[in-house]
């Protein structure tokens, strides 16, 4: 596989690895668009990333001109291979203090990251693959819901989603009707509101932000920004990764692994909505790694 | 009451909860944040566990590890029927204590392959995934004389033995390894017969068994 020439995806930020996981000055590599990356955040929290080479092995060893941009928010390191905008896609609710902030884990997927994204987007899988956690039969049906692709946002919002989950949180005692607002403010990030069963006026926010490693892997970043003064930390990662679980297989099986953008490619039914607005959104962007894109 | 110490995504700790789940053994669960958290190796955790290893359980205070002397102990102690470990039958026993070790062999590879991939060990990749290959290779034939037999179960017993436990989660998790199962045709269906053992629960990464297929 060559790699990425695509100029959209180049030129975004893209995370790659959480900071609770980095010790201070310690470099870490990993691979990003096919590039082999090091970084390392100083006990200042400032990152530093740059193109891997075996002559350079710490941080304070690296010139201003080797120095990819980089960036600390929400918990990640982000990099960019190109010109990224000045700043990342907003999660206001990310600053509120009584939030727990954790990253759930980072998981290596046999899968492409705009595949992973639309089975984030998916409720329709809820009761099959999350049995009596995110769902369960006989409440199988996706309720109608709206999407729109908001221009001054570049983002997808699907809201008025509703799906009855048997235990949508850590925080729950029992099934309940519970709300989603999905964004897609970036084409392989995502970001989860679904009601809190502590407190009925706000929302636990979960996001997934996915590093392309190549066009069919990547390593996939949790972001859990929950209301939970009880539950330890890791029972929080825990029901988090134990979902996560249940979709590897389902990720790492879909066929072709990059994502066909043409609409007549795949039959979407009306659950598929926000896939659909995803799709279309990808193609207007002239998003073409991970994809298969529509004949021209 | 025993404590199990746990971690959702693994395969070993996963052959305690199914066995316990079978014969119906209460217990509780202490999670332990083996990834990304590292807490198997943590201070707390290394006095119970100098390995540095999960599963570990605690039976009223007899702290034992190792998945596979765990299920000796479990069946040994909580089986009333004595099927799954039969202390009366040395050769039973020769050969279940044979499978487990395999199963040691099947955590050396499969596992191995899908720490790699998934959590990002730095393991030889081609090396787990051909180990695992040889392995599957083994056993898959094994299997097939055993149906040849008229038999089910990887022991010559007619009931399923903790040896079938212990191989079972990681050749199920395998493909996120890399390590297809499509040239196992035997394991394959073995597996499916696994999943319909009553009691049988499901992780993260197994999926319950379809509908028996109806009598033509």
């Amino acid at each position: 596989m060559t790699k990425c020439t695509d100029s959209v995806v180049l030129n975004l930020w893209h995370p790659v690895g959480a900071i609770a996981e980095t010790v201070p000055g310690a470099v870490q590599q990993t691979v990003l668009l096919e590039e082999r990356l090091s970084f390392s955040v100083g006990a200042d929290g400032e990152p530093v990333v740059w193109r891997s080479r075996p002559d350079l092995r710490r941080a304070d060893q690296i010139a201003a001109a080797d120095r990819l941009p980089a960036k600390s928010v929400y918990g990640y390191v982000w990099t960019s291979l190109g010109s990224p905008p000045a700043d990342l896609f907003p999660i206001p609710e990310y600053a509120e203090p009584d939030r727990r902030r954790l990253n759930a884990a980072t998981f290596g997927v046999n899968v492409s990251a705009p595949r992973a994204i639309e089975n984030f987007l998916d409720m329709g899988h809820f009761p099959y693959v999350h049995t009596d956690i995110l769902g369960a039969e006989p409440h199988t049906e996706v309720k109608e819901y709206d999407v729109e692709i908001s221009v001054d946002r570049d983002e997808i919002l699907a809201t008025r989603c509703r799906f009855f989950q048997p235990m949508a949180s850590t925080a729950s005692e029992g099934g309940a009707d519970v709300d989603y607002v999905y964004r897609v403010p970036h084409p392989y990030c995502s970001v989860l509101y679904k009601s809190s069963p502590v407190d009925a006026a706000r929302r636990d926010v979960i996001a997934i932000f996915l590093q392309p490693v190549d066009q069919e892997h990547v390593r996939a970043h949790m972001l859990l920004c929950v209301l939970d003064e009880n539950s330890e930390d890791k029972v929080i990662k825990r029901f988090q990764q134990t979902i996560f679980g249940q979709d590897k297989p389902i990720l790492e099986n879909q066929v072709p692994k990059r994502l066909p953008l043409d609409p007549r490619a795949e039959t979407p039914i009306r659950a598929d909505k926000s896939a659909i607005a995803y799709r279309r959104w990808l193609s207007q962007k002239g998003v073409t790694y991970g994809v298969i894109p529509a004949a021209a | 009451m025993i404590t199990l110490y746990d971690y959702e995504l693994s395969g070993n700790c996963y052959k305690l909860r199914l066995l316990m789940s079978i014969l119906g053994i209460d217990h509780k669960t202490v999670p332990v944040d083996f990834y990304p958290g590292r807490e198997h190796k943590s201070e707390w955790f290394l006095k119970l566990n100098p390995l540095g290893q999960l599963p570990v359980i605690d039976d009223d205070g007899l702290v034992l590890r190792d998945a596979q002397a765990i299920l000796v102990y479990l069946a040994s102690k909580y089986d009333p029927s004595g099927t799954w470990y039969p202390r009366e039958n040395p050769a039973l026993l020769g050969e279940i204590s044979q499978w487990l070790a395999f199963a040691d062999g099947i955590t050396g590879t499969a596992s191995a392959a899908r720490l790699h991939d998934a959590l990002f060990y730095d393991f030889d990749i081609d090396a787990a995934r051909a180990g695992a290959h040889r392995l599957f290779r083994i056993l898959d034939e094994h299997l097939w004389f055993v149906e040849q037999e008229g038999r089910q179960w990887i022991c010559s017993a007619p009931q399923p033995t903790i040896a079938d436990i212990a191989c079972f989660p990681y050749i199920m998790l395998s493909e996120e390894g890399g390590i297809s199962r499509q040239d196992y045709p035997a394991i394959r269906r073995w597996c499916d017969r696994v999943k319909r053992i009553k009691g049988f629960i499901v992780m993260s990464g197994v999926f319950p068994a379809g509908p028996a297929r109806a009598a033509a």
